[in-house]
């Protein structure tokens, strides 16, 4: 205790203080702030899209801030660029871990600054021993001269903090560092931060799992909405009170959740495998019912819900729509029979910049809108105008590109665009990640709608407050397989947390 | 054992020359005498001086279809310098080459660069540009042999310990581009920004110059090339080496270079120029017509992109734990 | 939630012939004027409609492939073996006709050999997921190496009569069979990328294959069907070229695929793929076809035209560029 309080009078390495920070359609960062301290941890907390990866982009200076001030050791300064923001000596180490898998271990630990003999040359021999110091000292026993693409995930996260030890780092970021990792590994990486903290860095730790938290942070800092709502010792804190600053609101009423009469079973999944990606995957879903898909990122949710549609290929498992068997072995034989999925990279999967809205809209029920393969505009611009204005799209005009759009609005497109096939079943994969708070109303309020219609929904989501707000039942994922599942009546956060984080006992 | 040759594509192709040598041998025995092979490896040395530009320029996620076009053209300028004055010593006409063509690869690399403008776009460009060029100047008049002074022509040819100056200049190319590519931060910085152009921002590399320094390399090597190639046949006109720019390619995909960039190495390029030279000269001795060498380097840079793409797959993510102990 | 009524958007802002006016193509239409303007007041022999009908000759067959290359391109694949297939294909009638088969026979032999290199190309690149720049590199010196490997440095002369009116005759007055089968394909390509949901599917493709393949688009088939398309268009250009030229050599068209692909680039469209219309690669085969007819009247060698060709290709892209960057340093 008392060297806590020591600590927190030092000087923080680097402090955010008064950040802001928007993108259009959406305030990702308001009036935020942080300290870090030399040789503390600090956990980041917060729910999914309550701005830790912005506050980090913005740490390791590839967002810049609208607004606040940051400092490195008490001078006021700005990080123009990713090379600025590692000059100061910031790294961060990512989920994916962002290095080069062609190249040697040594390399990526030391490209960039790698030692040189007197020629000018770089010296490979004196690189390999350095690196090699550097991996003892993470406690990793690699080769230094191996290629990176034969690592695991693990040994390429202690490649990644080798490298931050190599370029002298005083603030190190791990998001999510054990998302990929072992029991035995998530020691060996506590026991290593355990050194950078006796090394004097400054530790920003970003996870999902409170036993962990609990187990490695000195600090804490709980975003929720892109807002600080509290920060102070690990000491003065218990599980309950930051589960509640995280989860916050009273969930209950945001959510425009109306009561339906839940039908019979339309879709049923069966005995769903994957060799590397799930398995053991049965569940059955109800006509108006909503589904919730709860889990941590990583646990395997989208990749089940992508073999459903054909994407990739299970190794084992039925699916039975209204009672008979479905065999998927493609996108388009999905849509066919009825299920789609709204995927939840929408830049990557779902939206077709370069496209105007209309022809967004109207790419998976062109065989409709058509008439024996020619195009009809007057019955595109139809289809188009009327799903656009069921979700509340705003947009100057249906022939501009989707591009131009806010992230919500394009998301609004995105639903528009495999709603307008008339599904059964439609699988929303994380349908309001990152966008802003009206737009995400709307896509609730729609979800509500589309239920009461008879549709059967999917919903995988992160967001704690949008499943406990909008799901009838709820599966929870964790490492492929299913975790956990709660009836509406008997939903409680706490529960969902434990469930995805693997926490036995309450 | 099959697992370990395609794991390594160097050793791969050394299997495959010595294969390709075997049979030809067991039809036509002298074709593996060490002053035959010595031969075909002289024939061979301006395209492995070229395939090393072109590896450089591959591993950065870009081509360059110019540098035949570019060969053309330095080595009209060198010839008609020889042919008017052939009083200009012929290393300073070497190092005119040389910087000539690194002039014009620059051109394709300030375009790439500042611009933006597809790789394969500029090049395809500047080919044209280049060889309309050499008409310009040369009015599509030839020099010949007897236009070209003796010390132009002799220098490619003459001996040293054994071996003719082309074949040391390759060389010491090779030499020269492998320390480039291990030892420099250049050479690093092209595996890196091919690799994961990314990543390399991060680490400070800026991408459009290391890519505008690759143009300057395979533009540098070509006008070298230029010379050795005018020199060496004694005649420079318009349409010499059209459409060799294939065959430097076809020589770095057969050398395991990625054309998505960041995978490849110096003994790659030039075994993957061996292997195209052991076809070819080995054609006329076995009694296969030497038109078939162009079917043959088509069909086996097929089969190489194909093996490629095979060794680049990667796998996919690991989420049950189970699977993971495997 | 402040307005109940949901709002109405209109379905376009901008009217068709505003944004007309501001497309490539119209700069491209004027391009097209002046230059035949210029040939007009440079040479007298230019207005002659035989002249002009001889011009046709520069590009109809090129222009043919282009339309293909231009679906392709569009769709983000490259298709660079297509001078080699007119070389294979026309090695392959010239067998054929050795062999005594009639005209209507060689026909199909053109356009078998045409569809079989583009079968070929579709499934390597589609099939094994092979990129589609290397694929057709490689069959470029395959398809070539092969008609070399049949022909070495031999041709085949001699064809029937009754075989050179695809390339030598006329449909109507001064109307070549290749210029009617140009406008023929202009509209029929024209029609299939702009009007059809498979051109539909080629643009969202273009843009983004994930998504497409996401939203239900055979991604695979509709790259195969391209690439066959464009060694059918190989297969009826080497028909043409060959019945024109009365003679097939391994060199035949060598060089093409460059030109087409210019025209392609030069027509708008896109090198990166995503958007490109067919009026645009219909203007710049024009363009290109009078511009080579013009230097040829003021007897310029085709090679000085070649560089003319370069710089153009390599502006259209890089001048847009510029002209964008001026206009934000002028707003700043």
């Amino acid at each position: 205790m008392l060297q806590e309080t020591t600590k927190s009078l030092m000087k923080p390495a680097v402090a955010l203080e008064g950040i802001s920070k928007s993108f259009p359609g959406v305030r990702a960062l308001s009036d935020v702030s942080l300290a870090l301290y030399p040789g503390s941890v600090t956990a980041l907390i917060g729910e999914n899209g309550a701005g830790k990866s912005t506050l980090v982009k913005i740490l390791t200076g590839i967002y810049q801030p609208d607004g606040g001030t940051l400092r490195v050791e008490g001078e006021e300064t700005t990080f123009a660029s990713a090379q600025a923001a590692a000059q100061a000596g910031v790294t961060a180490i990512h989920q994916e871990t962002v290095l080069f898998d062609e190249l040697s271990v040594a390399e990526n630990i030391f490209l960039g600054h790698a030692p040189r003999n007197r020629f000018g040359l770089i010296d490979w021999k004196q690189m390999n021993g350095d690196a090699r110091a550097l991996l003892a000292r993470v406690g990793a026993d690699l080769d230094p001269a191996i290629r990176l693409r034969d690592l695991g995930i693990a040994s390429k996260h202690l490649v990644a903090i080798a490298r931050a030890l190599s370029i002298d780092a005083r603030v190190v970021i791990m998001d999510e560092p054990t998302a990929a990792l072992s029991h035995k590994e998530i020691h060996e990486l506590y026991a290593l931060i355990d050194r950078l903290k006796a090394d004097g860095k400054a530790i920003l730790f970003i996870s999902h799992k409170f036993d962990e938290i609990f187990r490695i942070a000195d600090r804490y800092t709980v975003f929720r909405d892109g807002r600080m709502v509290g920060e102070g010792l690990m000491a003065e804190v218990d599980q309950d009170r930051l589960v509640k600053m995280m989860v916050g609101r009273d969930v209950g009423q945001v959510f425009p959740k109306t009561e339906v009469a839940i039908g019979e079973p339309v879709l049923t999944v069966s005995g769903y495998r994957h060799p590397t990606e799930f398995e053991d995957i049965n569940f059955e879903l109800r006509r108006g019912e909503i589904l919730g898909f709860y889990g941590l990122i990583g646990a395997g949710r989208s990749e089940f819900m992508q073999s459903l549609i054909g994407i990739t290929k299970p190794s084992a498992g039925a699916v039975k729509l209204d009672g008979e068997v479905l065999v998927i072995r493609s996108p388009a034989e999905a849509i066919e029979a009825g299920i789609v999925y709204v995927p939840e990279e929408r830049g990557r999967q779902g939206a077709i910049i370069g496209l105007p809205i209309f022809q967004n809209v109207t790419l998976p029920s062109l065989t409709r809108t058509s008439r024996s393969g020619f195009l009809r505009m007057a019955e595109e611009f139809a289809l188009a105008r009327e799903y656009t204005a069921r979700l509340d799209l705003r947009a100057a005009s249906l022939d501009q590109d989707v591009g131009t759009l806010s992230g919500g609005n394009q998301q609004k497109v995105v639903i528009a665009k495999w709603l307008a096939t008339k599904p059964k079943v439609i699988i929303l994969d994380e349908p309001t990640k990152g966008i802003d708070i009206g737009s995400k109303a709307a896509v609730h309020a729609f979800m509500s709608e589309l239920a009461s219609q008879g549709l059967s929904v999917i919903m995988v989501s992160s967001e704690i407050p949008e499943i406990m707000g909008m799901a009838d039942r709820v599966i929870v994922m964790r490492e492929g397989r299913i975790a956990g599942r709660f009836e509406r009546d008997d939903l409680t956060a706490e529960k969902l947390v434990r469930a995805a984080a693997g926490i036995v006992e309450a | 054992m099959m697992k370990i040759l395609m794991k390594n594509r160097e050793l791969l192709l050394v299997v495959a020359i010595a294969a390709l040598l075997v049979l030809i041998t067991l039809r036509f025995p002298a074709f593996i005498e060490p002053a035959n092979l010595a031969r075909v490896y002289n024939d061979t040395s301006i395209l492995i001086i070229l395939a090393l530009g072109q590896m450089a320029v591959i591993m950065t996620r870009c081509i360059d279809l110019s540098m035949a076009a570019n060969l053309a053209l330095c080595g009209m300028v060198v010839a008609m310098i020889n042919s008017v004055a052939p009083g200009v010593p012929v290393p300073a006409l070497v190092l005119l080459a040389l910087l000539l063509g690194a002039f014009l690869g620059s051109i394709n690399g300030l375009l790439i660069w500042k611009l933006e403008i597809p790789p394969i776009v500029v090049t395809l460009g500047t080919l044209t540009i280049y060889r309309g060029t050499i008409f310009l100047l040369s009015g599509g008049a030839w020099i010949n042999a007897h236009q070209m002074s003796d010390a132009f022509k002799a220098l490619p040819r003459a001996t040293l310990a054994g071996l003719p100056v082309l074949s040391w200049l390759s060389v010491l190319m090779i030499a020269l581009i492998y320390i480039v590519m291990t030892r420099t931060p250049l050479g690093r910085a092209f595996h890196a920004v091919g690799g994961n152009p990314h990543a390399a921002v991060y680490t400070g590399i800026d991408v459009g110059r290391t890519r505008f320094a690759a143009y300057c390399l395979s533009g540098a090597l070509a006008g070298l090339s230029g010379y050795l190639w005018v020199s060496r046949y004694a005649v420079a006109y318009v349409d010499i080496a059209n459409g060799f720019e294939l065959d430097i390619i076809a020589a770095c995909v057969i050398g395991g270079i990625s054309i998505a960039g960041g995978i490849g190495s110096v003994p790659g390029a030039v075994l993957g120029a061996l292997f195209l030279g052991v076809i070819k000269n080995a054609l006329p001795v076995i009694n296969i017509s030497p038109f078939a060498q162009m079917a043959i380097s088509g069909t086996v840079i097929i089969i190489a992109v194909a093996v490629n793409a095979r060794a680049e797959k990667r796998k996919g993510r690991v989420i049950l734990k189970k699977a993971e102990a495997h | 939630m402040a307005d109940v009524s949901p709002r109405i958007i209109p379905d376009r802002l901008q009217g068709r012939s505003s944004r007309l006016l501001k497309s490539w193509e119209s700069l491209l239409l004027v391009v097209a004027v002046l230059i035949f303007t210029i040939n007009s007041f440079a040479s007298p022999y230019f207005l002659d409609p035989w002249n002009l009908s001889d011009a046709t000759f520069n590009f109809t067959e090129k222009a043919m492939i282009a339309f293909a290359m231009a679906l392709v391109i569009i769709a983000g694949e490259i298709d660079l073996s297509v001078a080699s297939i007119i070389a294979l294909s026309s090695t392959a009638m010239g067998l054929a006709m050795q062999a005594g088969f009639d005209t209507p026979t060689l026909v199909a032999v053109g356009l078998a050999t045409g569809l079989a290199c583009g079968a070929i190309n579709g499934a390597l690149i589609t099939g094994l997921g092979l990129p589609s720049i290397v694929v057709t590199i490689g069959t470029m010196s395959l398809f070539r190496g092969l008609s070399f490997i049949i022909l070495g440095d031999q041709a085949f002369t001699n064809y029937p009569a009754s075989f050179a009116w695809f390339g030598q005759g006329y449909v109507w007055w001064v109307f070549s069979f290749e210029f009617a089968l140009f406008i023929a394909f202009a509209v029929i390509y024209g029609v299939l990328l702009h009007w059809t949901n498979f051109g539909r599917a080629v643009y969202a493709i273009g843009n983004n294959p994930t998504a497409s393949l996401f939203s239900g688009v055979r991604v695979g088939r509709v790259k195969f069907i391209l690439f066959l398309l464009t060694g059918l268009m190989a297969g009826i250009a080497s028909i043409c070229l060959t019945s024109r030229l009365g003679s097939t050599r391994p060199s035949i068209a060598l060089g093409w695929e460059l030109e087409v692909v210019t025209m392609v680039v030069l027509g708008g469209v896109n090198i990166l793929g995503g958007s490109g219309t067919i009026p645009g690669v219909v203007l710049a085969a024009l363009i290109m076809g009078m511009v080579t007819f013009g230097f040829g009247l003021l007897n310029v060698p085709g090679i000085v035209m070649s560089i003319f060709i370069g710089v153009l290709l390599i502006s259209v892209i890089a001048l847009p560029i510029l002209w964008k960057r001026a206009r934000r340093r002028m707003a700043h």
